[in-house]
């Protein structure tokens, strides 16, 4: 099992670790310093984030900064939603975001099963070139694909805009629900074919309630990575009532030039938040995805 | 991978593996959807039409216009003629080129090593920490990890802003004078902002991939290296390092190629900053050769150059995949 290797948590302070930490109780103190800073270095920005979009104008560009939240005001938020284009950027991205998702668990799950499920000829040719494309650059594709998109009259559309995202999410999709797929006895389905249930019978109460938590840990990733990208969205939706919420974001923040913090805060905050709770449930799936199965368990 | 569920390629089918199952390989016992050929490539129809819609078609495109005269009058419909490799010839002929791949390159190895470095230390750190500072540890690193990269330059720039900004209050109690410093504006500083701002969304993955390949490496092992009298370093490099160095390089040549093509944290802090032509990396001087000017051919060209880098990179990592036989 490489690709959904689970990070595994190690198990509550060995008997024999414990020892140790009691012979050096210094040391201990030492380390737990150090986290303490990297605790608060690391999830610094967030907090200040959160604080911020919830104090008011007067508190932000007051000299004498408060860093406990004090007091608390809706205003931002009020003036988030009152911007324009906030409600269409959102809007957008859920629109975006939603046909992503379940176009790439669609194409990916087939996929999967293909190479998971079948020895043929060019198998391996697939797998690689599935690699070789996950490292394409992003970046270094946005001249070309405004021509692409121009071309097919799909420049400023949200079915352009998913063409690019699903291209770039389905080599991570695919690879992780390969292992999802190859994790599932063959046994299963034929035992219940020889029950008597039909192939899609077998499929539909066998083999997807079984790849569901796949399904669900790759959505969710299909998910973060659309609701986030910021840099294809630059280039292909450049009507102002065709942005998502990262470019809706960015010129809120760049229109204000520094003098509405609170509402860029709020807004930061409106977009990050869903973010933060998907993935605290995938985040180890991502991280075994990522390096495609370098962790040998 | 499992091993058992797909053998390999070349294995004498119904010869008995390893594992001993070979459903997927046996005639007449091809599982849900065995029997029929075609099958498997049918399934694999869609992904491949969204793969070329989607990246191979730009990819293609890329390269095609990377060798003509693209600008505003192909925009408005003129024929592009074809001028070969003009533009790379142009590009390497500016020196401004090499200053910006340069400052790419040495951008990318400083955010490489420190975010190695310190997710190496901090992977460490979570093995030797109690219960509930890992757990506090782990979670805001998630928080940093988690937070999409427009949003976390969008705050950082927050952080560093010149009239308000919290480092700036902070310095200024502390008694240097820094009322009103902009961070942005100056090369040198934009950069240090930029780095900080990329290692600190990259250490948490490294940290956490890292920390759970050492947990892989048994307790007993690393009790008999203590016992033996090594101390915590000889044990780093004598035990637990060994166990590492496969996922190490994998995950350095991730970050090299993350590294390398940052967009977004430099685009954005130009936009506060304003000073573009001292700071521009290959990805946002391509961006604004190809769509900002609307030089097209030119803007192509770099943008190769970068996925030329990127391909050396991959080739590297795919070699070290075969290696540990996971394809």
């Amino acid at each position: 099992m490489a690709v959904v290797a689970p990070v595994k948590v190690p198990p509550v302070v060995a008997p024999a670790k414990a020892d140790r930490g009691r012979r050096r109780p210094r040391r201990r103190w030492g380390l737990n310093l150090i986290a303490l800073v990297l605790i608060l270095l690391s999830s610094f920005p967030v907090y200040w984030m959160f604080t911020t979009s919830f104090q008011t104008n007067a508190a932000i560009r007051s000299p004498d900064q408060e860093l406990t939240p004090v007091g608390g005001t809706l205003h931002n938020y009020r003036s988030v939603f009152d911007s324009d284009n906030f409600t269409t950027a959102f809007a957008n991205s859920l629109k975006v975001t939603a046909l992503t998702v379940v176009l790439a668990l669609a194409v990916a799950f087939l996929a999967a099963v293909a190479v998971s499920r079948f020895r043929f000829r060019g198998r391996v040719a697939f797998l690689v070139m599935i690699l070789l494309v996950q490292m394409v650059p992003a970046e270094a594709l946005m001249i070309s694909l405004v021509k692409v998109l121009e071309g097919w009259q799909l420049r400023n559309t949200i079915i352009g805009l998913t063409i690019a995202y699903l291209a770039f999410v389905l080599p991570f999709t695919i690879w992780t629900l390969r292992g999802f797929v190859a994790a599932l006895p063959v046994e299963l389905e034929e035992a219940a074919m020889i029950d008597g249930a039909s192939r899609w019978g077998a499929f539909w109460r066998i083999t997807l309630p079984l790849v569901a938590p796949g399904l669900v840990a790759t959505g969710i990733f299909a998910f973060i990575q659309a609701w986030n990208e910021y840099t294809l969205a630059l280039v292909v939706m450049i009507r102002p009532e065709k942005e998502t919420l990262p470019l809706w974001l960015q010129s809120f923040n760049y229109g204000a030039r520094g003098t509405d913090w609170g509402g860029v805060m709020a807004g930061s905050t409106l977009i990050t938040v869903p973010v933060i709770i998907f993935f605290l449930f995938v985040h180890r799936r991502i991280a075994s995805g990522l390096t495609a199965g370098a962790v040998k368990g | 991978m499992t091993t058992g569920v797909l053998p390999e390629e070349g294995m004498v089918p119904g010869e008995p593996t390893p594992s001993g199952s070979t459903p997927a390989s046996r005639p007449g016992r091809g599982g849900l959807l065995g029997r029929v050929k075609a099958l498997p490539y049918a399934l694999t129809i869609p992904a491949l039409v969204a793969l070329a819609a989607g990246l191979g078609w730009p990819l293609v495109r890329l390269v095609i216009m990377s060798t003509q005269d693209y600008g505003l009058r192909q925009q408005f419909g003129a024929p592009a003629p074809n001028v070969g490799l003009d533009n790379f010839t142009e590009i390497f002929g500016d020196s401004y080129f090499w200053e910006v791949l340069r400052r790419s390159l040495v951008f990318c190895f400083l955010a490489v090593t420190l975010t190695m470095v310190a997710g190496t230390a901090v992977a460490v750190l979570l093995g030797k920490l109690g219960r509930v500072m890992r757990t506090a540890l782990s979670v805001s690193l998630l928080l940093a990890w988690a937070t999409p990269a427009l949003t976390a330059t969008v705050v950082w720039q927050w952080i560093f802003d010149s009239r308000f900004g919290v480092v700036n209050w902070a310095l200024t109690k502390l008694g240097f004078d820094y009322e009103g410093h902009s961070w942005v504006s100056e090369p040198l500083s934009f950069f240090f902002v930029a780095l900080l701002i990329v290692v600190w969304m990259g250490i948490p993955f490294i940290a956490f991939t890292l920390h759970a390949a050492m947990t892989q490496i048994p307790d007993e092992v690393m009790e008999a290296a203590a016992i033996d009298g090594a101390s915590s370093w000889q044990r780093f490099r004598d035990v637990t390092w060994p166990g590492i160095k496969p996922i190490f390089v994998v995950l350095l040549a991730l970050s090299t190629m993350w590294d390398l093509r940052v967009f977004t944290q430099i685009y954005v802090l130009q936009q506060a900053g304003g000073v573009t032509r001292d700071t521009n990396l290959l990805g946002t001087w391509a961006y604004r050769t190809g769509v900002g000017s609307q030089q097209f051919g030119k803007g192509a060209a770099i943008a190769l150059v970068m996925v030329g880098l990127a391909l050396l990179l991959t080739l590297f990592h795919i070699r070290q995949m075969f290696k540990q036989e996971e394809i």
